[in-house]
């Protein structure tokens, strides 16, 4: 049947069609629908897990039973999940073992730009490069073949264009895979000293038959072109370079770790100048290069091959920039004005709005963390000082205060979410106790992972599928970690949420905030827009202050007015309004 | 048959990406290869969105080259000044006519770019202002204003009005699919 999908469906029907039994993951953009859509399957086992490290190590014990299991995350998920996948590279894959990395080149949503290929390379087991949506359906099946081929996980690698666009893809039936069951097999799945010995023997011989194998893989292929100019490319990149070299011989390669040398080299033989393609890093030209000296001791190459010399390596890369880089873009007779620039921002009635517009006033230092909430740190709230990773934010306080002493502390606040915190929010908090850390952190518990989508975390009580589930609760927990000062607020009451800081960062000892108030686009406890009453509006401007979609400033009548069509009602401009000027009336 | 490049542009959360599928799905039961892109995540309400779709014979990059499209379909006014790059010297451009106020102008540290359309208009030809809003309420309701847009893109291609129809009553709630249908006819009649 053909459907159009997206790259992040298409894996998850893939992973479907070849009978995966186990999959468990947190999620992450741009890899956030391939757990939601095989969590539709009722076929397959599909969990949210609380993170990435522990979404591998699920997988990998259903691999240990003979059953076929994925996992998924962003690129930076696989930071969190490196432990147990260099481990797993030694032990290999009873059942397939596959790990879905999908990087964010350009970086639409993340902290950083990685090119995880070099994870493939690092944990020395394949990676897997699909170009579109129909090969990330074939790729994924293939996946689990190679993986139980080999005896190793496999990498399959996506970018955010792979992940996110959609393509016409052929799809098929599902072949039921039945898990073959445990067997003990100390030697193979213990990684002490003694057994990863032998372990990385055979690791690299692993490597050597994949990379023969490579040479006849069918998805690593020439696309006889003129003689002229030749193009080594993979992924997405494939895609631009088809567009904008149409008439160019290609090797578009797929199996891009390990590489087949020889078929390289022969495409390199073939014709007259050569160029690497590739998105960020230079993951191919790298081994490329280097295998020119592999061959033959000196370079076997006798032409340039040029790559990054011409490519950027930062930023996402398209037809644009690469036809640019070449010469072959034609200048828009358009010159672009210069135009206020629209980021993202916290909705109309975002329950942290309240939490950033008090800290901002108390002239707080903030560590912030990876959530909808570091849009905290846009004009006008300006409320966030730091981010590094999930979970950094209570640690990164926590070293403000140990450096500089106990005052720092008075005078900064961490703020993680609810999921991030039970990702890995946690264990810093365990931290900031059991050394005595005089620390306050806020956790903005909005009732769900909101910024990849709204999914359901252990907080709410809730899986992957909707049903029900326990609950574990905030407070008794961060009770338990050995915090005695603990404090449930409404972000919504803005008198509340002061005070309640104020009282935390003067607390001797940790001190944990857990302002609560769901996101309002899962509750939509949406009450009538208010209005300005302009009899009353001074036009002070402290409204503006909030940051809120739904209020502008009218510079010819110098009053504030509210949009109808945004505002939900929230009340907290209401509530700040020193002149009582905004109201239902 | 040559490739077709459409852009569409707005703002997050007025229905830009839902129209992109739209387009491609016709494209795809008109008989042709379709391929749509764009970035979702991170919170992008408010943000500035842009989805491209691409149909012809055979599609591999999913990303139009700036100066290649044949048509942006802005559902914002200064978003289209955005994007204005990416059109052919000789392409159509359908703009809503809505502004949605940044948070930088909102709180008075910028300005909206004053007369931006008529700007626009010095440049392109061919230029379509579509009353979105006045013409999706008149339909039934405010927030067919995706549908309306979709009408005044399909007279600018040559795929068959009821082939939109048909994707259009199968993307959109069972209780709407007749005020769509009257929302799609009214942008159709936009000149």
């Amino acid at each position: 049947m053909k459907m159009f999908l997206s790259g992040n469906e298409a894996v998850a029907r893939g992973a479907w069609e070849a009978g995966v039994n186990v999959v468990s993951a947190y999620p992450g953009t741009p890899s956030t629908e391939i757990l939601e859509n095989l969590g539709k399957y009722k076929e397959i086992y599909a969990e949210l897990a609380t993170n990435e490290k522990v979404g591998l190590e699920v997988a990998a014990g259903a691999s240990f039973a003979g059953a076929r299991a994925l996992t998924c995350m962003k690129h930076v998920g696989l930071n969190v999940a490196a432990d147990p996948l260099f481990s797993m590279a030694y032990i290999g894959a009873r059942g397939g073992l596959v790990v879905v990395s999908a990087d964010d080149p350009g970086m639409h949503s993340s902290q950083n730009e990685q090119d995880n290929r070099y994870y493939a390379k690092m944990a020395k087991i394949p990676c897997l490069e699909p170009s579109d949506s129909q090969e990330c359906l074939e790729m994924a099946k293939l996946a689990f073949d190679l993986s139980e081929k080999f005896d190793t996980p496999v990498l399959l690698r996506l970018t955010t264009r792979i992940s996110h666009s959609k393509g016409v893809v052929e799809t098929g039936e599902r072949t039921e895979h039945q898990p073959t069951g445990y067997v003990k097999d100390v030697a193979k799945n213990i990684t002490i000293p003694a057994h990863a010995r032998k372990m990385h023997v055979k690791v690299e011989e692993r490597l050597k038959k994949l990379a023969e194998y490579g040479e006849h893989f069918s998805y690593n292929k020439v696309e006889k072109g003129e003689k002229k100019l030749g193009i080594i490319t993979s992924g997405i990149s494939y895609q631009y370079a088809k567009d904008v070299f149409p008439q160019a011989s290609f090797l578009k390669l797929s199996l891009t770790f390990p590489l087949p040398v020889k078929m390289i080299s022969e495409f390199i033989n073939s014709v007259d100048e050569i160029y690497v393609i590739e998105e960020n890093d230079t993951f191919l030209e790298e081994q490329i290069k280097a295998d020119g000296y592999k061959i033959s001791g000196s370079c076997a190459y006798e032409k340039e091959i040029t790559g990054k010399a011409k490519i950027p390596i930062a930023g996402e890369l398209d037809p644009t920039v690469l036809a640019k880089v070449f010469g072959l873009q034609k200048e828009s007779s358009y010159k672009p004005l210069q135009l206020p620039a629209r980021p993202p921002v916290l909705c109309p009635g975002c329950p942290h709005r309240g939490v950033f517009y008090a800290l901002n006033k108390l002239k707080l230092t903030v560590t912030g963390d990876i959530g909808c909430y570091t849009l905290g740190m846009m004009e006008p709230l300006n409320a966030m000082d730091t981010v590094i990773c999930m979970g950094g934010s209570v640690t990164a306080a926590m070293g403000l205060e140990k450096a500089l002493g106990p005052e720092m502390a008075q005078k900064t606040v961490a703020v993680i979410g609810d999921s991030t915190f039970f990702h890995s929010g946690i264990t810093g908090l365990v931290d900031m106790v059991y050394n005595n850390s005089q620390g306050t952190v806020i956790i903005l518990d909005n009732r769900i992972t909101a910024m990849t989508g709204h999914q359901e975390n252990p907080g709410t009580g809730k899986t992957l599928q909707g049903q029900e589930a326990p609950i574990i609760e905030l407070e008794p927990l961060v009770r338990s970690c050995g915090v005695k000062h603990v404090q449930m607020i409404d972000p919504l009451n803005l008198k509340q949420t002061e005070k309640a800081i104020k009282e935390a960062v003067n607390n001797p000892g940790a001190s944990v905030i857990i302002a609560r108030s769901p996101c309002i686009l899962i509750e939509k406890r949406y009450r009538p827009a208010l209005k300005v009453d302009e009899d009353k509006c001074v036009g002070c401007r402290i409204c503006l202050k909030l940051g809120c979609p739904a209020i502008s400033f009218d510079k010819d009548k110098k009053k504030s007015k509210i949009d109808p069509m945004l505002c939900i009602g929230c009340e907290v401009c209401a509530s700040l309004c020193p002149k009582q000027a905004m109201g239902h009336k | 048959m040559k490739t077709v490049n459409i852009l569409i542009c707005g703002v997050g959360g007025q229905g830009v990406l839902l129209a992109g599928d739209i387009i491609a799905e016709t494209a795809i039961a008109s008989g042709f290869d379709a391929k749509k892109s764009e970035v979702h995540g991170m919170a992008q309400r408010g943000g500035s969105v842009v989805s491209h779709v691409r149909y012809g014979d055979k599609i591999n990059s999913p990303l139009i080259r700036e100066g290649e499209a044949d048509v942006i379909l802005s559902f914002e006014e200064m978003e289209t000044a955005r994007y204005l790059h990416f059109l052919k010297p000789d392409g159509s451009l359908i703009i809503n006519q809505q502004q949605v106020i940044p948070m930088s102008v909102a709180t008075g540290k910028a300005e909206y770019p004053v007369d931006i359309v008529e700007k626009i208009k010095q440049h392109i030809k061919d230029t379509v202002l579509c009353p979105g809003m006045a013409l999706a309420e008149k339909a039934g309701s405010a927030k067919a204003v995706n549908t309306v847009l979709l009408g005044a893109l399909a007279r600018k291609l040559e795929l068959a009005p009821d082939k939109w129809q048909s994707v259009i009553s199968r993307r959109v709630p069972a209780k709407t699919v007749e005020l769509n249908k009257k929302a799609f006819e009214s942008g159709y009649g936009q000149k």
